[in-house]
């Protein structure tokens, strides 16, 4: 979906590349024993590693690689046996040690692939140049003092993991479901938990401009950009900047530009004059990680069915829409609950009734699954009333609100209120017979060749059953009756 | 003769016929550093708490539950965080830092039953090769040119160690070395100083000068007392990435001089253009010495030794540009305000830092910045890797290296000063072996024309402590040094 933007001069082409920050899912630091939880009171999570007090040395958390090599075949990447940790060397009061610890060289995974599922149902293949581990900073707090700045420590010397994506995307929308899908892999794995509110995943957007099929163009990086809609907003705004710049003559600075969320702009953070020099070099404190033989086999034992494979599953075994199995697989829970429903029943009846209605309606209620009044179970058992033909599809969505409203099981609501289906062929005869006496001006009428008048005794004849009549044993009375 | 005067081993053997108490030792110690307070050894004294351990050790001992170092007086030096105690590493950016932890080496000592006297003086953050760059004031060595008075540098960095231990006011003490700051100053003290392999010691609570150098390791008046001592402080830590788990042996019992049948390496490219004759003499009758007991002497090649310093020069400070970032003013330490957070630091890192640390850091950043990184560090890094190489290739051909610790006997305070390369060619024959991550030994085996002390050094292969202590005692067995100090005998 290269979605080309129309300037003055012609047509432009965004190309898009992502810097994904996750917070590795783990109880501890990576190099220290301090806990990770979030929204802790300030500087409660912090040891003396964190806090680099003369003397300390950090410690690799084992446990927090193997969640890497776990993401990185996860994304389908080359997982290196042998990586380095580097000291990024820079002053800001919430970095203690005045370095950062990350890989640079020497990253823990290389070359990955994923492939991101689009609004028209087609997908991309979007390569990953890199995921690497590095240490999180601490907290600058500029709001608490009017004269001074507070630092918190809790996140000091957290895991990350900095997910490298290639300039493979062309639109807003391509980057927002790159998101969405290393989000979706992410949280299929266990390694993080995708909450960008929490901050346990940022973004930073690299973006250029040019002429389709021209050489790339100047980039500039937007930093810290926290949400999906922030992520396609700043994109939009950012690429009107830059075609405005190069329509007018100009030259595109390459710098890092931070994206304001109240005003909806980027704005200038330091030009590549400004750039900092890293001084980046192996951590003398840390031998090169080696992992041992076999872990990585060990680890690919226990990948989870990752989205895409399952959404490959789910169409081809059990015929779904590429839209419909990508908006299952979207959430482990929800492919989770649809394969509940869909077990000894009709895949795409449990598809149309877990999206269109159970979805819908938590959408609307600003649900999730977890919070469903209807469970897998419950809403299976509705679709079993409809297969049976106990139930029409038409009661069955009165029977479902009610469902969400009390979380009463289908079979008893239906009991209750009496709303079993007739099926009754003599049932079925008299009621017919009754419309037609009633209306024997519209049966001459039809009979003389208005066929639209079939409808009308369709609809007569279900507003007297109360809507219970078997929709498809009555069309069939009706036209055998009717028949001149 | 004064308890002072004991050996280390002699005072173990004494406290456990009970023919003196710990508390009698450390009494008399701390007697010695007061009478000699003007060395200016000590940043730190800490009588009470040392008086305490002493007690408390003679109540193990008599309820028959000693440990290895029970009762033994020892001095720290100010590299070792020590909980409760005042920690500056020789450097102001640190006045009155007070450490809520303990360095795995001293509370291995502490575990093993030694006492604390205090903390030792040393050049700010273990850089210098005198003493004089620390921010406390530089430490006198006890000895004297006979017939002079000017005051001689006791070596450095663990300078305030060195000289302790010469002047008798601790049985033993801790050192760091990252060039030959154990080894050196052992040579100019006239006592014993070995580093042992990297990754003996843990360096967990030891503040980080260059971390892929830094060793801990032990000063004592005998080869034997530095074999009790390094057996208390080595041994493997989770906490540091880089310690090796590896059984720690009861080096003492090397500590024989039996060296017949062993093959000691003399290293041409150590016999510099321009060396005193006194070191060429004493390296020499060290040779005859360890052949007269029955070792072959071989001639061996470390070819890459002249580039050992330049390289040296850039690692160091590389690794130091980057360990010493954390002093920033922000979170402990010295502070100095400013109008900016730049200026924040700017102004108390200019305070909190001497000339030789700044000069370090500076060196330091500019060999990892963008377009000198390959030309300086990676450079460095290569041929780091031949010397070490070179080490390997000679261990070959040979069991361990005898070579003389140091270029000169101690030098006056203020000489070198305003040379700081000078300075640096002190560290020459210390620092190749520093860079391979190999044990050494500084062991007294002479007087000087002018009648101080020097130093031969043994190194040896990784983790083979033990044939470095075998080779040293046998040159402590036939060099027989009972030369005083100057101050010593004044008093």
């Amino acid at each position: 979906m290269a979605e080309l933007i129309a300037g003055k001069t012609g047509d432009w082409e965004m190309v898009i590349g992502l810097e994904v920050h996750a917070q590795v899912t783990s109880k501890s630091k990576l190099f220290s024993g301090a806990p990770t939880d979030f929204g802790a009171e300030p500087n409660t999570q912090v040891s003396l590693v964190d806090a680099a007090m003369p003397g300390m040395l950090p410690v690799l958390n084992g446990f927090v690689v193997e969640q890497a090599v776990k993401t990185g075949l996860g994304l389908n990447a080359q997982v290196n046996k042998r990586s380095v940790f580097e000291r990024k060397n820079y002053f800001y009061p919430d970095l203690p040690q005045g370095y950062q610890i990350s890989q640079f060289q020497h990253p823990i995974v290389g070359k990955g692939e994923i492939e991101i599922d689009l609004p028209d149902g087609t997908t991309k293949a979007i390569g990953v140049t890199r995921l690497h581990l590095e240490q999180d900073a601490g907290k600058s707090l500029h709001d608490q003092d009017p004269k001074r700045t507070f630092v918190d420590l809790n996140r000091s010397g957290v895991a990350l993991m900095e997910i490298v994506s290639e300039p493979d995307m062309r639109s807003a929308e391509e980057a927002a479901a790159y998101v969405r899908k290393l989000r979706a892999i992410l949280r299929y794995l266990g390694t993080c938990d995708g909450n960008m509110d929490e901050g346990s995943m940022r973004c930073d957007v690299n973006l250029s401009m040019r002429k389709p099929g021209a050489p790339l163009g100047t980039r500039c990086e937007i930093k810290n950009v926290n949400s999906i809609r922030f992520v396609m907003a700043a994109i939009e705004y950012e690429a009107r900047r830059q075609i405005e710049i190069l329509e007018d003559g100009g030259k595109i600075d390459q710098e890092t530009r931070l994206w304001d969320t109240r005003q909806g702009v980027t704005r200038s953070m330091r030009s590549k004059e400004e750039a900092h020099d890293y001084r980046y070099f192996p951590d003398p404190d840390l031998l090169p990680l080696v992992l041992e033989d076999g872990l990585i086999e060990r680890i690919k034992a226990t990948l989870p069915e990752l989205p895409d494979a399952k959404k490959h599953r789910f169409m081809g075994e059990w015929g779904l829409s590429a839209y419909d199995a990508g908006v299952l697989v979207a959430e482990q829970e929800r492919a989770a609950f649809y394969e509940e429903v869909a077990k000894g029943r009709d895949p795409k009846l449990a598809a149309n009734w877990t999206i269109t209605e159970l979805l819908g309606v938590l959408n609307r209620e600003g649900k999730d699954l977890a919070d469903s009044p209807v469970s897998a179970a419950k809403l299976g058992g509705l679709i079993d009333l409809i297969s049976d033909n106990t139930i029409s599809g038409r009661i069955a969505k009165e029977v479902f609100a009610e469902m969400v409203e009390t979380g009463k099981e289908a079979a008893a609501i239906v009991e209750e209120k009496g709303l079993r289906q007739v099926v009754d062929t003599g049932a079925i005869d008299k009621l017919v017979d009754e419309v037609m006496a009633a209306n024997q001006d519209k049966v001459a009428e039809y009979r003389g060749g208005k066929d639209k008048l079939f409808g009308f005794f369709v609809g007569q004849a279900m507003k007297v059953s109360g809507g219970k009549a078997n929709p498809a044993l009555l069309n069939e009375t009706l036209k055998k009756k009717l028949a001149p | 003769m004064s308890a002072v005067d004991l050996t280390l081993a002699e005072a173990l053997d004494r406290l456990a016929k009970k023919d003196i108490s710990a508390v009698e030792l450390t009494e008399a110690h701390l007697e010695q550093m007061a009478q000699h307070r003007s060395l200016n050894a000590y940043l730190v004294e800490t009588p009470e708490r040392a008086l305490n351990e002493a007690r408390a050790s003679d109540e193990r001992r008599a309820k028959g539950a000693a440990k290895p170092l029970d009762g033994i007086p020892l001095g720290i030096k100010d590299l070792f965080c020590t909980k409760g105690v005042e920690t500056t590493a020789g450097s102001k950016i640190l006045e009155g830092f007070v450490p809520t932890y303990e360095s795995t080496v001293t509370a291995n000592l502490w575990r093993d039953g030694a006492v604390m006297l205090g903390k030792l003086n040393m050049d700010e953050f273990a850089m210098g090769s005198s003493n004089m760059t620390s921010a406390y004031g530089p430490v006198e060595n006890p000895w004297r040119r006979p017939g002079s008075n000017a005051k001689l540098v006791p070596g450095g960095s663990s300078g305030g160690s060195a000289s302790a231990v010469a002047a008798r006011m601790a049985l033993g003490a801790t050192g760091t070395d990252t060039g030959g700051s154990i080894r050196q100053p052992a040579a100019f003290c006239g006592i014993v100083g070995i580093k042992p392999t990297y990754g003996r010691c843990s360096r967990w609570g030891t503040i980080a000068f260059a971390s892929s150098l830094d060793q801990a390791g032990p000063f004592a008046r005998t080869v034997k007392d530095t074999a009790i001592l390094l057996r208390s402080m080595s041994g493997f830590d989770p906490k540091d990435s880089t310690s090796v788990d590896m059984p720690v042996p009861d080096w003492a019992k090397d500590c024989v001089g039996n060296v017949k049948g062993m093959r000691i390496g003399i290293p041409r490219q150590y016999r510099m253009d321009g060396m005193p004759a006194e070191i060429d003499r004493v390296w020499t009758q060290g040779a005859q010495w360890l052949r007269d007991a029955g070792a072959e002497i071989v001639e061996i090649d470390l070819p890459h030794t002249k580039y050992a310093l330049p390289t040296y020069y850039v690692v160091a400070p590389a690794e130091c540009s980057s360990n010493l970032a954390r002093y920033d003013g922000v979170r402990y330490g010295l502070r100095a305000e400013g109008a900016s957070l730049t200026e924040l630091y700017e102004n108390s890192r200019a305070e909190g830092f001497g000339a030789e640390v700044k000069r370090r850091i500076m060196i330091g950043t500019y060999v990892l910045s963008a377009g000198y990184y390959d030309a300086y560090y990676l450079k460095a890094q290569q041929v780091r890797a031949l010397i070490a190489r070179d080490f390997t290739l000679a261990f070959e051909k040979c069991d361990a290296i005898l070579t003389p610790t140091a270029p000169s006997s101690a030098f006056a305070m203020g000489e070198k000063m305003d040379d700081p390369i000078a300075m640096y060619l002190n560290d020459v024959f210390t620092v190749p072996a520093s860079l391979a991550g190999l044990p050494g030994i500084s062991v007294p085996a002479g007087l000087s024309d002018d009648g101080l002390p020097l130093g031969l050094q043994i190194l040896g292969k990784p983790f083979d402590e033990s044939g470095v202590f075998r080779v040293a005692q046998a040159i402590e067995d036939a060099a027989k040094f009972d030369a005083k100090p100057a101050l010593l005998k004044v008093a």
